[in-house]
C-alpha cells in the first residue's frame, strides 16, 4: 500500500477520489451529447434546407438550427427528442398500452429472463457433467468452444420459425434463442471454476472420505461462485440480445426488437432510438441485479470485501 | 482378475457390454425373419468390436501399449464403419420407415462409439499421439451425432421443414456454391472485413490516445464497460436509415460492435507491462513512445489479440443480423430471413454450416498470427 490514498479505518474518504472517479466520466458524457447535437444539426439539414427552399423561406442561422433538432422525423434525432420520447412512452402513458415502453420492455424481459434462467441451468448441468465425466470434457467441450466462434445468433429466424410451424409460439421461442446465448458462456464459466479449488483442498477433501457430491456441495460449488457470477454477467447480456433479435424475423407485435423493426420500417428514428435506449437501460438493471446478488451472495457466504 | 476387472471399469467397459447387449438383441431380431440388407455385417461387425475391446481393455493392464493402442485403433476405424452402415441401412426418401431391429442397431453402435470415446478419453497418450486423440476424440462424437441427426430424422420421417437430415443440407450447400459465394462476398468480403479492420483499428487508436492521457482512460474505461453490456445489435436499424441497404450500413454496425471490445481490452493490455520493467525503461531515459513501442505494445499484444477474436465473432453477428433489416437481395443474414420465409430449411442450414466455416477460419487464421506475433508469451512456450 502506497502511503497516499489509504486513509485509516474511520477516516472518511477525501472527496478529491470523488471528483477523480466522476469527473472524467461525465467529461466524456457531455462531450458525447455535444457532439450527438452537433451530429443532429450536420445530418438533419439537408432535408431542412431542401424542405426551406421548397417553402420558400431563408431563415437566419439559429431559426435553421431550431428547425433541425424539432423535425418529425429526424435523420438523426436531438438527444432532447429522444429524452422527450422516453419520458411520454414511460411515465405519461399507462403501462398496459400499447405506445408504453415499459410494456415493451417487459415483453422483452420476460423472455430474457425465462431464457437465461434455462441457459443457467442447462450450462452449470453441463459443466457438472463436464467436470465428472473425462470422456465429456475431451469430446463435448471442444464443440462448446469452436461453437463460439460461430454466429449463433443466425439461427435465431430459424428457431422462431420451426418452433412456429409445431405450434409453440409466444414466450418461449424466443426465451430458447436466449438460452441458447447464455448457455455457453455459464458453460464455460463454470467448468473452470468447479475446476478451480486446488489440489491441496481436493486432498483434504479425500482424507475426509468425502463422497463425490459431499465434495462437490462442500467445496466445488463454494469455489465456484466467482466465476458464476463473472459468467452469468456475460449470459445476462447475451440473453437481452438474443431475446431482441429474436423478435426481429417473425414481426413480434411486442417488445423492444419489434419496436425497432416497425421503427425501421416507418422511418420513425426518434421511436427507435426510444427503443435503444430502453434496451440499453434493461441491460444495465440486468447487470446491476446481477451485481447485487454476487455482493449478496457474497455476504452470505462470508467472502471478504476484495 | 481382479486387475482386469478393475482395467475393465477405469476403460468404462459397461458402454461396451451395453452395446453388445443391445447388439444381441437386434441379432435375435435379424435371425427372426428381418430381411433387411447388411444385418448380418452389422452383427457381426459390433461383435468383432465387442471382441476387440476386451483384447483391448484386458491387455492394458499388462503394459503391452501397442495391443491397446491398436485395439483401440482398430475400433475406432470400427465405429466410423458401423455409423456409415447405419446410414446405408436407412431407407431412400420414399420406401417405409425402419423398424425396431434398425433402432436397435443403431443404439448399438452408438453405444459403441461412446464406448470408444471413453476409452480413448482414459488412454494414457505422449507427445503426437496426444495431439491425435486430442483431435480424434471430438471427431468421433461429432460424427456420431451428426450420423445420429440423419438416422433420426429419415428414421423417424421427420418433416423437411422441421429438421433436414445432414446429407441434404450437404447436398444443398454442394448445389448452391455460386450463391453462397455471392452471399459470402456481399457479406464477410465487404461488410465484416471492412467493419472489422476499422472497428478495431478505430479502438485500438483511441486506446493509445487514452493510454497517453490519463483523463480520458478514466473517462472512458467506465463507459466502454458498461456499453459492453448493451444491446448495440439494436443500432442495425438506424444504421440502415442512414447508410441504405447495401453493405456500407453493415459495415457501419460492424465498427460500432468491435469498437468498444478492442477500446477496453487494449487498455487493459497497455497497462499489463510490470512496474519493474516500466522501472527499467525509465532508468533507459526512454521517452513515452519508446516506451510504447518497446516495451508496453508489445505486452499489450495478447490482451488485442483477444479482444481481435472476439470481435471475429460480433463482426459476423453484426453483418448477418444487421441485413434483416434491409439488404439488396444478397447477403448470409438475407438468404436466412428469405428462406426462413419460404420454409427452405436445408437452404438456411447450408447458409449456417457456410457462416460457422468462416467463423471458424477467421478465428483461427486470427488464433495463427497471435501464435506467430506472440510466440515469446508463457502460455505458447
Amino acid at each position: 500500500m502506497g502511503v497516499t490514498g489509504n486513509p485509516g479505518p474511520g477516516v472518511a474518504p477525501p472527496m478529491t477520489s470523488l471528483r477523480a472517479k466522476f469527473l472524467p466520466v461525465l467529461t466524456i458524457v457531455a462531450a458525447i451529447v455535444a457532439l450527438w447535437y452537433v451530429a443532429a444539426i450536420g445530418m438533419n439539414a439537408p432535408f431542412q434546407r431542401d424542405q426551406n427552399s421548397r417553402d420558400g423561406v431563408s431563415p437566419d442561422a439559429w431559426t435553421f438550427i431550431g428547425q433541425t433538432l424539432t423535425q418529425p422525423k429526424p435523420t438523426m434525432p436531438a438527444p432532447h427528442q429522444v429524452a422527450e420520447n422516453l419520458w411520454k412512452n414511460i411515465f405519461t402513458v399507462k403501462v398496459t398500452s400499447k405506445r408504453s415502453l415499459v410494456y415493451h420492455s417487459a415483453v422483452t424481459l420476460s423472455s430474457t429472463l425465462l431464457g437465461f434462467l434455462m441457459g443457467t441451468a442447462l450450462g452449470v448441468v453441463i459443466a457438472i457433467g463436464i467436470v465428472h465425466v473425462p470422456a465429456l470434457a475431451k469430446s463435448f467441450l471442444p464443440w462448446v468452444v469452436a461453437s463460439q466462434m460461430v454466429p449463433m445468433l443466425a439461427v435465431a429466424p430459424m428457431i422462431i420459425v420451426i418452433l412456429a410451424a409445431i405450434g409453440v409460439t409466444g414466450l418461449l421461442p424466443k426465451a430458447l434463442i436466449s438460452t441458447y446465448l447464455s448457455f455457453f458462456p455459464v458453460t464455460v464459466g463454470m467448468v473452470k471454476g468447479l475446476r478451480s479449488p486446488e489440489v491441496m483442498h481436493l486432498d483434504l477433501m479425500r482424507t475426509y472420505n468425502a463422497s463425490k457430491t459431499k465434495t462437490f456441495i462442500k467445496l466445488r460449488a463454494p469455489a465456484s461462485l466467482p466465476f458464476f457470477f463473472a459468467s452469468i454477467k456475460v449470459a445476462v447480456a447475451a440473453s437481452l440480445v438474443g431475446a431482441i433479435v429474436g423478435e426481429l424475423p417473425t414481426g413480434a407485435v411486442a417488445g423492444i426488437g419489434s419496436k425497432l423493426l416497425a421503427g425501421s420500417y416507418y422511418s420513425q428514428t426518434i421511436d427507435v432510438w426510444a427503443a435503444l435506449i430502453a434496451g440499453s437501460i434493461c441491460a444495465v438493471l440486468l447487470v446491476l441485479a446481477v451485481d447485487v446478488a454476487r455482493v449478496l451472495a457474497g455476504k452470505a457466504m462470508g467472502a471478504r470485501p476484495a | 482378475m481382479n486387475a482386469i476387472l478393475s482395467k475393465w471399469r477405469a476403460g468404462k467397459g459397461t458402454f461396451l457390454l451395453l452395446s453388445g447387449v443391445v447388439a444381441c438383441i437386434a441379432a435375435a431380431f435379424a435371425t427372426g425373419g428381418a430381411d433387411e440388407p447388411g444385418f448380418a455385417g452389422l452383427v457381426g461387425a459390433v461383435f468383432a468390436g465387442l471382441a476387440g475391446g476386451i483384447v483391448g481393455t484386458a491387455a492394458s493392464s499388462r503394459r503391452h501399449w501397442p495391443v491397446p493402442a491398436f485395439s483401440l485403433l482398430f475400433d475406432f476405424l470400427l465405429a466410423l464403419v458401423l455409423l456409415w452402415l447405419v446410414r446405408s441401412a436407412l431407407p431412400g426418401s420414399v420406401g417405409p420407415l425402419p423398424g425396431l431391429p434398425f433402432w436397435f442397431f443403431t443404439v448399438a453402435a452408438w453405444l459403441f462409439a461412446w464406448s470408444v470415446v471413453n476409452r480413448m478419453s482414459v488412454f494414457a497418450a505422449q507427445g503426437w499421439l496426444k495431439s491425435a486423440l486430442g483431435l480424434a476424440i471430438p471427431a468421433l462424437f461429432g460424427l456420431t451425432v451428426l450420423f445420429l441427426w440423419e438416422a433420426v430424422t429419415r428414421g423417424f420421417g421427420i418433416p423437411f421443414v422441421l429438421l433436414p437430415p445432414p446429407s441434404a443440407i450437404g447436398a444443398r450447400f454442394a448445389a448452391s456454391i455460386p450463391l453462397l459465394w455471392a452471399d459470402f462476398n456481399q457479406t464477410v468480403l465487404k461488410a465484416v472485413l471492412f467493419g472489422f479492420v476499422v472497428g478495431s483499428g478505430a479502438g485500438f487508436l483511441v486506446a493509445l490516445l487514452a493510454d497517453r492521457y490519463a483523463f480520458l482512460a478514466n473517462g472512458l474505461l467506465p463507459i466502454g464497460n458498461l456499453v459492453s453490456a448493451l444491446p448495440i445489435i439494436g443500432i442495425a436499424p438506424v444504421m440502415v436509415i442512414w447508410f441504405g441497404f447495401d453493405w456500407q450500413s453493415k459495415a457501419a454496425v460492424v465498427i460500432v460492435m468491435t469498437f468498444f471490445p478492442m477500446l477496453v481490452n487494449a487498455l487493459a493490455g497497455l497497462s499489463a507491462s510490470g512496474a519493474m520493467e516500466r522501472d527499467l525503461m525509465r532508468t533507459y531515459a526512454s521517452n513515452h513512445w519508446q516506451a510504447l513501442f518497446k516495451l508496453r505494445l508489445p505486452a499489450a499484444l495478447p490482451f488485442v489479440f483477444n479482444a481481435l477474436k472476439i470481435n471475429s465473432t460480433l463482426a459476423l453477428i453484426g453483418a448477418i443480423v444487421a441485413e434483416f433489416f434491409g439488404t439488396p437481395i444478397v447477403g448470409m443474414g438475407f438468404r436466412i430471413s428469405t428462406e426462413v420465409g419460404r420454409m427452405n430449411l436445408d437452404m438456411v442450414w447450408a447458409e449456417i454450416a457456410l457462416a460457422a466455416i468462416v467463423g471458424s477460419l477467421f478465428y483461427g487464421a486470427i488464433a495463427l498470427l497471435e501464435r506467430a506475433a506472440t510466440f515469446w508469451h508463457p502460455s505458447y512456450r
